[in-house]
């Protein structure tokens, strides 16, 4: 297990660095002079200079690159041009409200989903099957921004259960903290949940065609109690490799429905970094993302070993 | 009262291609602790009579006929109820051990859940009992590998287990769907042997299915030989086995190999091949390959003709054959 | 999500008859068809009329709920809903054909050479289609419009390349498994060039494929211009847009509830549409793909 373990936790840190390559060069090559840009086009070249220099832009890519590591590396991320503030403490308050944010999603997403995709499967072929299915294409097609303006509409204008934007800050406590992202988790979640049901229910039905469930029904065991304590076990690779996928669409959907419920969150940030030209935030934010994906799959690799037995023993 | 009394027993299935009649007619007794074999070829109906025996059909098949076990009607018995006799007071074998068992849950558990599930057993008095079970069965070093999981097993360690599972609960049937053919032939005796010993052992009865001939030989004193979703021979294997009365048996039986046959000499076969059950016509199943065949064995399926010692032969046509046959 | 097939359909499967039949039948395909048609004849109509100029405001009108005059009501501007909803789906379609023409001509080509040619070839292709894939398609839409500008032909252009990697992965990977069939291994005995192997004998029969394919990205391509038009950077006004229209309602929440209710209907119901249809296809094109329906 721990061989196992070890080989993966190379493959991140080879990946890692392999993406913050990839996202130096891919920003690289975007067109405009951030000096010029910041201080528009009526500055003087002198002055454009003076700025390039002390942004570091009149270095060679590579001494920037290895600039740009070695402040990663300890904890110095520059400072936003925008905002002339450490980049770092943009992050980490932004931080605080979308990895709960994308964790509460994700929680939604997980749950809806395989109540939804083992009950259609359940039922296979008959009402409740195509009824459920039908429920998750209309999902699939719902923008997840739209879901969202009308989950204000309902809850906030019309019951006014909820705010209609806005987030406070955990000072107030956890319970309102999380009132504030109920909504945004729920936006999110709907589009991803939908996916992930049908998945479900494609991987419990292959299951299903197993001998082994032949077998626990051959013992007595209840077609439900199959269900939930055999197949699903046994259906989760497929899932889980899913979910894995889905927490970087997730990251992705923060970016939309952060600016729907105005909530001051990484997503946010990124938006309004690259409408700003802000490319210091812009680099650090992306490579944030790519490092959250690749530890997520990093994550789901292990789960993988955690639920089947022969992944652990064959130490691949 | 018998055990086990099957009458008229006819399940239809839907195929894609439209419904199909696995199971024409079919009809046994087996008293407790008799042993029964069912021959035939691949997809004569015999895995199919034994799977609605267990009610383990697909939801789409429609079951007629009777099946008395103990008294208890299962056809159009409640799942609930079914769920109580499976496992229980009927145990299963299969076919593919290698696909049987459920990857990732430790053998202990499996083993376990019958006991768990029927006995209301606790865990730890349950893996007692899996312990005991397991060295039975003949699984070396059981108590250290009761944790293990299926995938470090052998094939045929892992049909032991499932002779384990089937028996955990005492069952008074034991019904095995070609136990051994998926395996080695040096592993095949062995298994044979442990079921034909815990059968004796523990006075179940028992129903084994194969396509093998020699298997049936030995370990069963009646059989039924299967052809076209109908049993076309019955009786004592004994019996069955000198006589061969009905044409398809005589072209199984022909049709084995036999050892110090001289080189180059053809393999007999029976011409033809298997109908699709799906648009079998009326009548005897047979007629058409059968080199007997006339007119009237399309027009209805023969009725069962008694012969001495309890055997039984559904062909219209008995005379000429055993005719023929005495000749030959 | 799409899975490739481990059985290629076929788009000989159109000429099959009774190909027809079978279709009006299938649910899926009925339903999204009907709605697919919709969607075009939606824009195609405002080629030539609509109820009112999508332009044309009038602020003594502006924010009225549904009327015997205005069907679906004013906007902000007094501007007739049903006009917009008309214009814009024009906006939705030119981006939806163009994004995916986009990938299906280069993600195809990359495909079609990664599968002819194998080795190195095959081997960086497919590195660079993963990890363009690994990037949210968002993100990269977002950083490309932000930087080259806003706009609806930039935001096609970024739709467009974020579909060249999917082409690529799904017309590799059935590529492949027509070249691996006996009268390709003919017709390479006989001489033929792999060019000429691809375009008479894998193109044709991988073409059930990329049409399944492409009604499912075009769905997609809806969305993603829905997304950035939201965020302002898609189609930009005057140019009616079912996103842009979304933004400017959740503005108007609490004095018009309906003006966000209309558009983020007709996206979904194209999208869904696209869906269903893409769906049929797939069933229809190759009933032997043992999926569970």
């Amino acid at each position: 297990m721990s061989l196992f373990l070890f080989k993966r936790f190379i493959t991140l840190i080879a990946t890692l660095i392999g993406a913050s390559v990839i996202v130096f060069l891919v920003l690289e090559i975007l067109p405009g002079n951030a000096a010029q840009m910041l201080m528009g086009p009526d500055a003087s070249p002198e002055a454009v200079a003076a700025l390039a220099t002390k942004l570091g832009l009149d270095q060679p890519a590579w001494a920037r690159y290895w600039h740009w590591i070695g402040g990663l590396l300890t904890g110095n991320l520059g400072d936003s041009y925008a905002y002339s503030t450490p980049v770092i403490e943009l992050i980490l308050e932004r931080l605080t409200l979308t990895v709960p944010l994308a964790l509460l999603a994700m929680a939604f997403t997980t749950v809806l989903a395989l109540l939804v995709g083992v009950t259609a499967a359940a039922r296979h072929n008959k009402l409740g099957d195509v009824g459920l299915m039908g429920l998750t294409q209309v999902g699939i097609a719902i923008p997840n921004f739209w879901f969202a303006i009308l989950l204000i509409l309902v809850f906030s204008v019309q019951l006014q259960w909820f705010s209609a934007g806005g987030f406070e800050g955990w000072d107030d406590g956890v319970l309102a903290g999380l009132k504030a992202l109920l909504l945004p988790a729920l936006s999110l979640a709907v589009v991803q949940a939908a996916i992930l049901a049908r998945i479900t229910r494609s991987a419990v039905l292959e299951v299903m065609r197993e001998d082994f469930v032949r077998t626990a029904r051959a013992k007595g065991v209840s077609q439900r109690a199959v269900l939930w304590t055999h197949v699903l076990r046994n259906a989760l690779i497929p899932v889980i490799t899913v979910m894995g996928m889905q927490f970087s669409e997730l990251l992705a959907g923060t970016i939309v429905v952060e600016n729907v419920f105005y909530l001051p969150g990484l997503g946010r940030l990124i938006f309004q970094a690259i409408s700003n030209r802000d490319l210091v935030v812009v680099r650090n934010c992306v490579m944030l993302l790519a490092a959250m994906v690749v530890i997520v799959n990093f994550v789901v690799d292990v789960l993988y070993a955690v639920i089947d037995p022969r992944i652990k023993a064959s130490d691949i | 009262m018998p055990l086990l009394e099957v009458d008229d027993l006819h399940v239809q299935l839907q195929t894609q291609r439209g419904p199909a009649e696995a199971v024409r007619g079919i009809g046994f007794t087996l008293e407790r602790g008799e042993t029964l074999g069912i021959v035939g070829e691949s997809g004569c109906g015999k895995s199919i009579t034994v799977q609605s025996l267990m009610g383990l059909l697909p939801s789409t098949a429609q079951v007629k006929g009777s099946i008395r076990f103990d008294g208890t009607e299962l056809v159009g018995l409640s799942e609930r109820a079914m769920c109580e006799i499976r496992g229980n007071r009927i145990g299963m074998i299969f076919q593919e051990p290698m696909t049987a068992l459920n990857p990732v849950h430790t053998i202990a558990r499996q083993v376990g859940e019958p006991l768990r599930l029927h006995r209301g057993m606790a865990r730890a008095d349950a893996r007692k009992e899996v312990l005991a079970l397991l060295e039975r069965v003949g699984i070396p070093d059981a108590a250290s590998r009761l944790d293990a999981y299926p995938h470090q097993f052998s094939g045929g360690q892992r049909q032991r287990i499932g002779i384990a599972m089937a028996l955990a609960c005492g069952p008074d049937l034991l019904i095995a769907d070609e136990p051994t053919t998926a395996l080695d032939v040096t592993i095949q005796k062995q298994i044979l042997e442990l079921i034909q010993g815990l059968v004796e052992e523990r006075g179940m009865a028992l129903i084994l299915i194969s396509h093998d001939l020699g298997v049936i030989a030995q370990n069963v004193s009646k059989m039924l030989v299967m052809y076209g979703g109908s049993v076309v021979e019955s009786g004592p294997t004994a019996a069955v086995f000198a006589e061969r009365a009905h044409p398809y048996t005589q072209g199984l039986f022909a049709a084995r190999p036999a050892l110090g046959a001289p080189r180059g000499q053809k393999l007999a076969t029976i011409r033809g091949s298997v109908p699709d059950l799906i648009d079998l016509p009326s009548g005897c199943p047979f007629a058409g390959r059968c080199r007997f065949t006339i007119d009237d064995c399309h027009a209805t399926r023969p009725p069962p003709t008694p012969m001495p010692h309890g055997h039984a032969v559904r062909c219209i046509r008995l005379g000429e054959v055993i005719a023929e046959g005495v000749l030959e | 999500m799409s899975a490739v097939p481990s059985t290629v359909p076929s788009a000989a499967a159109f000429k099959v008859p009774g190909f027809w039949r079978r279709a009006l039948h299938h649910r899926s395909f009925v339903i999204g068809g009907v709605l697919t048609l919709l969607l075009i004849l939606a824009a195609a109509i405002s080629l030539v009329w609509t109820p009112w100029s999508p332009y044309e405001m009038n602020m003594a009108h502006k924010l009225k709920p549904p009327t015997a005059a205005h069907w679906l009501g004013t906007d902000t501007f007094g501007r007739d809903v049903a006009s917009l909803l008309l214009v814009g789906a024009r906006a939705s379609i030119l981006v939806g054909v163009i994004a995916v023409g986009i990938g299906l001509v280069a993600g195809t080509a990359l495909g079609l050479l990664a599968a002819a040619r194998r080795g190195w070839v095959e081997e960086a292709i497919m590195r660079f289609a993963d990890f363009s894939m690994a990037f949210p398609a968002i993100l990269s839409a977002i950083m490309m419009t932000a930087v080259f500008g806003a706009g609806i032909v930039n935001a096609i252009i970024a739709i467009g390349i974020y579909n060249i990697p999917t082409f690529a992965r799904i017309t590799r990977a059935s590529a492949n498994a027509i070249w691996s069939r006996e009268y390709v291994a003919a017709a390479r005995a006989c001489g033929k060039g792999g060019f000429a192997i691809t375009m008479q004998h894998v193109l044709p029969n991988i073409s059930a494929v990329l049409i399944v394919q492409s009604t499912i990205r075009f769905a997609i391509a809806i969305l993603a211009e829905a997304a950035l038009s939201y965020l302002g950077l898609g189609t930009q006004p005057p140019q009616p847009s079912w996103g842009r229209m979304l933004s400017e309602a959740q503005t108007m929440m609490f004095q018009a509830p309906l003006l966000a209710v209309f558009p983020g209907m007709a996206i979904a119901l194209a999208v869904l549409g696209l869906n269903l249809l893409g769906d049929g296809l797939r069933d229809l094109l190759d009933p032997r793909l043992a999926r569970a329906r």
